[in-house]
């Protein structure tokens, strides 16, 4: 047993960390959804697993060490082989809408990914069945294996490039397989095939199929097609993969929303792509405002025409275009706010000599943080806040965003934001503008909303938007337009051709002049969102246009079920670009789920059919699944949660899962000795423990906004603190009821216990996807609640099932 | 033996030869049906001349040999280093909209395959086009001379200042979205001339920009849903 923790530990790490580093790896050579539904459905290995460990429990049990150590070094054989086989894969997500031949190069590659999990959770089920006696502490080293994966992999990307760091992961589980190899009776062989892989290793065999076949039609990969271009810089985090394209024969000159009235052309730039994709430009830029005077003709400057020498905020730096915009315009103070740091210090070092060293200008203040985290604790107040064009059009026009949460563009952003205006300061939003209109008219919706929230009777005279023929730039003013403000937009928009789609006092007669759509498209929107119709407006659109919010934060979801069928039906003359491609493949993802799980997990449970004990079968087999949803909900909606508060996804994620798998693995260690109390009191543990899960989360969800409010400005250590003490007893309360439900099954019907870690796998599986569905449409406070809901069906249900110990 | 053997090769070539102009056919058939659903598109009907020059190029020998037998399908299709021959009905709308008369002469910025170039060639005097991308430069090069296309004139390079030598154009056809419609090419349009953008994904193309230069030289756009496709539902 002394080998088998640590190696149950070191599995459990590899199995977490492989699974965030694919999503690393798979966002580079594929996109984000599809990396998320891969993913999703090859961690079915989990549940497959348990139906393996059902059906040959007898054999296995008899020579445990052996089949632990031997699918421990095949999980971290196939760690690296069946990532290089997936890559081989021809498989184009783009194509997806007009080859059906795309579905089958799916299958193969969640297929492909699916067989590492299998034997990673092979080794877990194999513990979890023949060792049956510790089942809490094996548990416990499961989840701290688990906590410390995320850590690791997550560290590990900061100074490791993917590839490494998956050969880095594949040696976690070879160790565990030496380990347990000791004990086996079949260990010559064993050894033999572990020295021969590392043999292999040690050679640098697999590191030669690795290197990462990025899709031919991203950003990155079209941008090398072009003569002579070339990477020039490339730095790799757990935030991105970041590349700097230099292209001398053919420039690039990337200015969106430029007027067809300019003479002026955008000077030399250099593509900055982050994982592969979402381009974005580093101007040069050689301190002469005449080479960059192309900038006073996009459709962002529009504020610059009504704020003389204003202080503004950047939000979402990126590579400094709107830096360097403000500077133009004679801004006479900039605070630029950026997430990511490499892409902050190519602009104030690498390139800085080429950037026209934007942010060592004494003007302008850099800091490298998440836009709300820094907005939340900033004391400062501004005559600009200015939102650029964070992603690429592409990135925007496939809906492949539709599932990213984002915390910039929603109602209780802007009322912050508002709150950080000096009088008569305004917020500016420049968005793609796609036709239909989707995200420009959202952020009206969204903007209205939050204006009508900090007491402004009349929002639309607070508002106003202009557009070119592919963006939209919105002002959000914390007073109301001024005629002279009115005069400023129109007189700019005449002179660069741009249009007019809201102002105060506007005319219809006024809209679609020069960039004429078949309707006033945006016009009629705006005029119908700041009407007393707005709500009725809202629903009868065919996008979701309905405002974002903290709590549904997901601006870029467009989708509405009842569009898709025209849009179907108008595939073949052009209609497959109004798909919004994110959120049907989640769907897509959860009904594959759902349906893989059922052809491997419970169809099998099924045919195995024998005389369960005490009501085992279906009704621990519920109790599991259920289990198994409610953990991920809270977990998601947690991580969620703490986004805001922490101020950066990563650390959210990072912070957030390893403390509920660490905490959880404690209250799982904790749960028998728990159990033995309670039931001496006459409680049944598992209803105890869901009470006092449901208790808290109720309370954290009143609590947390209240806190986070409180001190989000504090250091990040003391966050960090305060986010674990939030957590510890939560998650310990949610380590308990899955231990103290497979020792009670171990008691009764050990047979069922690769059953039970089966099902509970594929609810993990399942539950992630549907909360993600769940969150869009209802938002995370109602998956919290629906968790806690299912967590006191599953008390009910094994308080009956078996009678409590005496 | 060598006889009939020869023979049965010739009489397979010709048999596939019939195929794909079977094909193309009914292709057109299926664009014209299209043309007619897509009343938004100010295009209820293809014109005779657009119609005749997409049934005249032979698409399949613009493709990959793998994409040969969907070559007549009325979808876009991978042709390497990240790019697809577009959609025919696209390339037909497109052609459409710029109202191409058999004097004109019209440049191409991005080649690609060569197919919206040949589609253009079938019925204007001359077509210069501009591509990026070294390896399909020389593929369409010699593709379109194979295929006897002698009116139109490749070459390899940057497509954002146009072709200065051969301006003005009476309509400039940009085959890939950029952030922005590149000042240069504004200016080689002949005032009355007419500018085509298609916008969106690769695989996706989604709004069709068509802009015009009037002949006092002021610049209007009109932005074409690909689709007849209205947003919003019952009462305005």
């Amino acid at each position: 047993m002394r080998r088998l923790y640590p190696a149950t530990l070191l599995v459990s790490a590899a199995a977490i960390g492989y699974e965030l580093l694919l999503m690393r790896m798979l966002s580079i050579v594929q996109w984000h959804h599809f990396a998320y539904m891969i993913i999703s459905l090859a961690l079915l290995g989990y549940g497959a697993s348990g139906t393996l460990i059902a059906l040959f429990r007898r054999r296995l049990e008899r020579r445990f060490e052996t089949a632990f150590a031997t699918s421990a070094l095949l999980f971290s054989i196939t760690m690296i082989l069946s990532f290089a086989l997936s890559q081989r894969v021809p498989f184009n997500a783009l194509e997806i809408v007009w080859n059906p031949w795309q579905f089958f190069y799916l299958s193969a590659v969640y297929l492909l990914l699916l067989v590492p999990f299998l034997f990673a959770a092979s080794c877990i089920g194999l513990a979890f069945t023949c060792r049956r006696f510790a089942i809490g502490r094996i548990y416990f080293f499961d989840l701290l294996g688990a906590g410390f994966g995320a850590l690791l992999i997550i560290g590990t990307l900061f100074v490791l490039v993917p590839q490494d760091a998956l050969i880095l992961l594949a040696i976690l589980p070879l160790i565990a397989s030496l380990m347990m190899t000791i004990r086996a009776p079949a260990r010559t062989k064993l050894i033999a095939a572990q020295l021969v892989f590392l043999a292999l290793m040690a050679a640098g065999v697999p590191q030669t199929q690795l290197s990462l076949r990025i899709s031919e039609y991203k950003g990155l990969s079209q941008a090398l097609e072009v003569i002579d271009s070339r990477v020039v810089a490339e730095s790799s985090s757990p935030l991105g993969l970041i590349s700097v394209v230099e292209s001398p024969t053919v420039p690039v000159r990337h200015a969106p929303g430029l007027s067809f009235s300019t003479r002026h052309i955008p000077p030399q730039q250099l593509q900055v792509f982050t994982d592969a994709d979402g381009m974005s430009v580093i101007t040069r830029f050689d301190g002469d405002p005449v080479s960059v005077a192309y900038l006073g003709d996009i459709t962002a400057a529009l504020p610059y025409a009504l704020l003389d020498a204003p202080r503004v905020l950047v939000l979402g730096a990126g590579g400094g275009q709107d830096v360097l915009l403000a500077l133009y315009h004679g801004a006479s103070g900039i605070d630029a706010v950026e997430l990511n740091s490499q892409m902050s210090e190519l602009v104030a070092e690498t390139y800085a000599g080429f950037a026209g060293d934007i942010y060592n200008d004494a003007r302008v203040r850099l800091f490298t943080q998440e836009a709300r985290g820094y907005v939340a604790q900033s004391q400062d107040s501004y005559d600009l806040i200015h939102i650029g064009l964070l992603d690429s059009f592409a990135a925007s026009g496939a809906g492949v965003q539709s599932l990213n949460e984002s915390y910039i563009y929603t109602v209780e952003a802007l009322r912050e934001y508002l709150a950080h205006t000096a009088p008569g300061g305004m917020i500016a939003i420049t968005r793609w503008l796609k036709l239909p209109p989707r995200g420009s008219l959202k952020l009206v919706a969204t903007a209205s909303e939050a204006l009508a929230a900090e007491g402004h009777d009349r929002p639309a005279e607070h508002l106003a938007m202009i557009r070119s023929w592919n963006t939209s730039t919105l002002l959000i003013r914390n007073e109301p337009f001024t005629e002279s403000d009115v005069s400023a937009i129109r007189s700019f928009c005449r002179s660069r051709s741009f249009d007019t789609a809201w102002f105060p006092g506007m005319r219809p007669a006024e809209a679609n002049r020069y960039n004429k759509l078949a309707e006033p498209y945006l016009y009629d929107g705006v005029t119908a969102l700041l009407g007393k119709d707005a709500r009725a407006f809202m629903q009868r659109y065919k996008f979701h246009i309905e405002p974002a919010t903290d709590n549904r934060p997901y601006f870029f979801h467009f989708f509405k079920w009842r569009t898709l069928p025209e849009v179907i039906s108008l595939r073949q003359v052009g209609g497959a670009g109004l798909i919004e491609w994110g959120y049907l493949v989640l769907a897509a993802t959860f009904a594959q789920a759902t349906i893989a799980g059922l052809l491997l997990i419970l169809l099998p449970l099924l045919c195995a059919r024998r005389d369960w004990p005490g009501g085992t079968g279906p009704r621990m087999g519920s109790y599991f699944l259920l289990l198994g949803f409610a953990f991920l909900f809270v977990e998601m909606a947690f991580i969620q949660k703490f986004i805001l508060f922490l101020s950066h996804p990563l650390y959210s994620v990072a912070i957030v899962l390893s403390g509920f798998l660490v905490f959880a693995g404690l209250g799982s260690a904790w749960s028998e000795a728990a159990a033995v109390k309670l039931e001496a009191r006459g409680y049944q543990p598992v209803a105890v423990v869901a009470g006092s899960i449901a208790a808290l989360a109720l309370v954290y969800i009143v609590l947390l906004p209240v806190v986070f409010e409180r001190f989000v400005g504090s250091s990040d250590l003391f966050k960090i603190i305060l986010t674990n003490a939030f957590i510890a007893p939560l998650a310990f309360a949610m380590g308990m009821p899955f231990p103290l439900g497979l020792t009670r099954v171990a008691d009764q019907a050990p047979h069922f216990i690769p059953w039970a870690w089966g099902i509970n796998g594929f609810a993990s599986v399942v539950s992630a996807v549907l909360a993600t569905l769940l969150a869009i449409r209802f938002g995370f406070d109602t998956v919290i609640v629906l968790a806690l809901l299912l967590y006191a069906i599953a008390a009910l249900l094994i308080s009956t099932a078996t009678p409590a110990r005496a | 033996m060598r006889i009939p053997a020869c023979l049965l090769l010739l009489l397979a070539l010709s048999a596939q030869a019939d195929d794909f102009a079977a094909a193309r056919q009914s292709l057109i058939d299926e664009l014209q049906l299209y043309a007619e659903l897509a009343r938004d598109s100010d295009t209820a009907r293809f014109s005779d001349a657009v119609m005749t020059a997409m049934n005249k190029v032979e698409r399949h020998r613009m493709v990959p040999a793998s994409q040969r037998p969907y070559a007549y399908e009325n979808r876009p299709l991978p042709i390497g280093h990240g790019q697809t021959i577009s959609q025919p009905y696209i390339v037909a709308l497109m052609t459409e909209l710029i109202e191409p008369d058999a004097d004109d002469v019209v440049l191409e910025i991005g080649t690609g395959s060569g197919y919206q170039a040949a589609v253009l060639a079938e019925i204007v005097a001359q077509v210069y086009s501009i591509e990026i991308i070294d390896a399909l430069a020389s593929q369409a090069k010699s593709r379109l001379e194979s295929m006897g296309y002698d009116n139109i004139t490749t070459r390899l390079g940057d497509g954002y200042f146009g072709w200065q030598e051969h301006a003005p154009f009476d309509a400039i056809v940009v085959t890939a979205a950029a952030s922005h419609v590149p000042p240069p090419l504004i200016e080689q349009l002949k005032p009355g001339g007419l500018m085509i953008i298609p916008v969106g994904g690769r695989f996706t193309t989604q709004t069709l920009l068509l802009l015009e230069k009037t002949d006092d030289g002021e610049i209007i756009t009109r932005q074409h849903g690909a689709v007849r496709f209205v947003p919003l539902t019952g009462k305005r």
